[in-house]
């Protein structure tokens, strides 16, 4: 029997090692296009450093040392994904202590895979659709609080919609062994939550018209593969722990 | 495809393991709010780590200015 703080160190320890390859990602795919995000801001004088007071003027706003310099946020780029992977590892293991005895599946490691998926799917896709990441320079800070919320929000809708889509598709067993009366009822219901969300959440769009569109798609994909990288990352590297564990599990029993 | 059968090996969930979890589950959640959200009130540092992990913030999706 695993106890839970062995399930919990597995997952805070793949939870940093899948946030330092994410950041590795997030470095190569996306800091190109955040230096070319943030060169647009500059040439267009529209200063903006966050924390400080909106200067008088902008001209000599332009001037201002930056807290931390631009090198100092592409290391900071590897602690943010790290802590964020070690955070996400550890509410992954939790989750997993906490349902694996309701997938019903015999395979941890197919356990610890779904419930990536799932996680994915809720935590990353569903706000992504909603609402897309901007790279610096894109976005008012006056709104940043009702942005965070209604990130919040999506994420939680997300979460609530897997939940919804996979009640639905057991309960919808019941109507027929059919086999596309699961996935149809689980679907149906994962589809209606988050449509009837998307449309009782507000619309929100700061793109400036002049930002080019190139540019933001490919800083919003290379944000979403970030995040596939870490999720991916985080449930493979779980799977294949238990899977290692099983095994040794095994051995000992057998010897 | 041979499913491997294998029973399942994790501890029953009972009120005192719940609070456990829940309990870990809120520090992990400081730790994210620390790198999504924070901005000195819990780092302590003004406005410097959240500045620091900048780019991440962005990168992994999160609304920022
Ligand atoms: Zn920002």
């Amino acid at each position: 029997m695993r106890t839970f703080g062995n399930l919990l160190v597995r997952g805070l320890i793949v939870g940093l090692f899948a946030g330092l390859l994410a950041g590795t990602f997030a470095y190569v795919m996306g800091e190109p296009h955040i230096d070319a995000a943030i060169a647009i801001e500059e040439a267009g004088g529209a200063a903006h450093t966050h924390g400080e007071e909106p200067a008088a003027q902008a001209p000599a706003a332009e001037e201002e040392e930056p807290l931390v310099s631009r090198n100092g946020q592409r290391f900071g780029l590897f602690l943010a994904t790290s802590l964020y992977g070690v955070a996400l590892g550890g509410i992954f293991a939790v989750g997993f202590a906490l349902l694996r005895r309701r997938l019903r599946t015999p395979s941890d490691s197919y356990a610890a895979l779904g419930l990536a998926a799932a996680g994915f799917v809720g935590i990353v896709l569903v706000p992504f659709l909603k609402y897309p990441p901007n790279p610096p320079a894109v976005g008012d800070p006056e709104t940043i609080t009702k942005r965070t919320i209604t990130y919040l929000l999506t994420l939680v809708i997300g979460l609530l919609a897997v939940w919804a889509g996979v009640a639905a598709s057991r309960w919808a067993q019941r109507f027929g062994d059919a086999p596309w009366i699961r996935p149809a009822g689980g679907g149906l219901a994962f589809v209606v939550t988050i449509v009837a969300a998307y449309l009782i959440l507000p619309s929100i769009n700061e793109v400036p018209g002049s930002f080019p569109a190139t540019l933001l798609w490919q800083f919003r994909f290379a944000s979403l593969g970030t995040q596939a990288v870490l999720w991916t990352l985080l449930g493979f590297g779980y799977a294949a722990l238990m899977d290692r564990h099983s095994k040794v599990t095994k051995e000992t029993v057998a010897a | 495809m041979p499913a491997p059968a294998r029973s399942v090996a994790v501890p029953a969930v009972s009120p005192r393991l719940l609070a456990v979890a829940l309990l870990t589950v809120g520090l992990l959640l400081v730790l994210a709010y620390l790198v999504a959200f924070d901005q000195g009130a819990i780092s302590q540092s003004g406005m410097y780590m959240h500045e620091l992990m900048h780019d991440g913030r962005h990168l992994l999706g999160v609304p920022c200015h």
